[in-house]
């Protein structure tokens, strides 16, 4: 190979996208040819350069806004068109028949499966979290101070723990709605996934953590502890979940 | 696929990009307030269009999406900015880089932005494409509708007179 039949191939190289017979006949080149070995590392220098964070330009949080509320609102699922035809009398009907039975399931159902709705709820909520890039409305990696922001904002006291040690280290806080009622969210890290941990007061007996349930590719794991019901969701791996599920639960819980 | 589903799926899928989404619009646009234009733009063909979209590559698609809203925006707002690059230009000349010095690596990222932003747009999409999006080669010929011969030979152009205004910048002597 000489340097005119290199030139041509150092880009492809550099960009993963040359064949493994050329790339064996290239890299004998450059040992024989210092001017295309420079030519090479400047292309990675060049690319090293172009590849710098601060170059990438991130969406700022009035575009996030405005791009979020020209979708249609999420809780209605209005019919597109109303009009007077038997269209309308079904969607109607079936409103009603919707409404009886959803009265009916609330009244009767089992614990078990009305978890399916709220875990989707669960699931909703962190995704709007990161979305809105409102993750935390009080940041802190520490317990005392995450804690005490929640009196007056609930009429409960969560537990707050920070699993530092764990390597699940507390990011922060954020008063989030889930399931009709104010609940606490806290805010967890491990590397760069984040986890959402939703706790609130519930009249369930206590429950051991049950193994995660997917859903929209992100891992949710339920359970129920001293008067408490905790929801934890991340797009973290099932193993590390469950790991820091059980962190949670032996942790030290910082008193009032 | 009801409304509620639709809206879902859209929220899970396509709005985790809207960062990518942003940062092409801003490098196309060349300024935030047209950038934002174009990606809202964007956003709003991409959820009218979303049923249209078939679960392969969701950034890939975004980006496709705000590609053409630049391009329609730039037509209506700039004509004068879109006379078709002649490919030709650039190939007569060819811009021989300095072989001789390995340059010192391009850590100031002012320069490097100003001379990205120096490029022909149609130069400067692919280099956002490959570098910063990471897509390969065929998946920007498909993205861009361009053949794969044309994003090659655009990278390399592009990256070319890339070195040259960054080497340029740094032996400012030499030139």
């Amino acid at each position: 190979m000489n340097c005119q039949q290199a030139k041509p191939l150092l880009d492809p190289y550099a960009d993963g996208e040359l064949e493994a017979a050329a790339i064996l006949e290239l890299e004998q080149h450059f040992q024989s040819c210092s001017a295309c070995g420079i030519a090479w590392r400047n292309l990675q220098s060049l690319k090293k350069a172009l590849k710098q964070d601060s170059l990438y330009f991130v969406a700022p949080d009035a575009l996030r806004q405005r791009i979020k509320s020209e979708l249609p609102s999420p809780p209605r699922p209005i019919p597109e068109r109303w009009s007077w035809n038997w269209n309308w009398l079904t969607t109607m009907m079936s409103g009603l028949a919707a409404a009886c039975l959803a009265l009916l399931l609330t009244v009767t159902l089992t614990r078990r499966s009305s978890e399916q709705p709220l875990a989707q709820e669960v699931v909703s909520n962190h995704i709007r979290s990161l979305m809105a890039n409102h993750v935390m409305d009080v940041v802190s990696t520490d317990q005392h101070t995450v804690k005490p922001w929640f009196n007056g904002k609930l009429d409960f006291s969560p537990p707050v723990k920070n699993l530092a040690e764990q390597d699940f280290p507390l990011i922060g806080g954020r008063l989030d709605y889930i399931g009709g009622h104010s609940v606490a969210a806290l805010i967890f890290q491990r590397h760069k996934h984040i986890i959402n941990l939703f706790i609130w007061p519930a009249k369930e007996n206590n429950s051991k953590p049950a193994s995660p349930a997917s859903l929209q590719g992100y891992n949710v794991i339920h359970w129920s502890e001293a008067g408490m019901t905790f929801w934890t969701v991340s797009d973290l791996n099932e193993k590390e979940l469950m790991e820091f599920v059980q962190d949670f639960a032996t942790g030290e819980t910082l008193k009032p | 696929m009801d409304e509620r589903e639709r809206l879902e799926l859209y929220e899970q899928k396509v709005l985790p990009h809207l960062d990518a989404a942003y940062n092409l619009a801003r490098w196309l646009a060349g300024n935030d307030h047209d950038a934002q234009d174009v990606a809202q733009e964007a956003n709003l063909r991409a959820f009218r269009f979303f049923g249209s979209f078939r679960g392969e590559n969701a950034r890939a698609w975004l980006l496709s999406i705000v590609r053409n809203t630049f391009y329609t925006w730039l037509h209506k707002n700039r004509p004068s900015n879109t006379i078709a690059i002649n490919e030709g230009i650039l190939e007569i000349e060819d811009i021989s880089v300095s072989g001789e010095a390995v340059n010192p690596p391009f850590a100031d990222a002012d320069a490097v932005r100003r001379a990205i932003a120096e490029l022909p747009v149609e130069f400067r999409e692919i280099v956002i494409l490959r570098e910063m999006e990471g897509f390969s080669y065929k998946e920007i010929a498909d993205l861009a509708d361009v053949p794969i011969g044309t994003v090659m030979s655009r990278l390399a152009r592009a990256r070319k007179l890339l070195q040259k205004s960054l080497t340029r910048e740094f032996n400012p002597g030499d030139q």
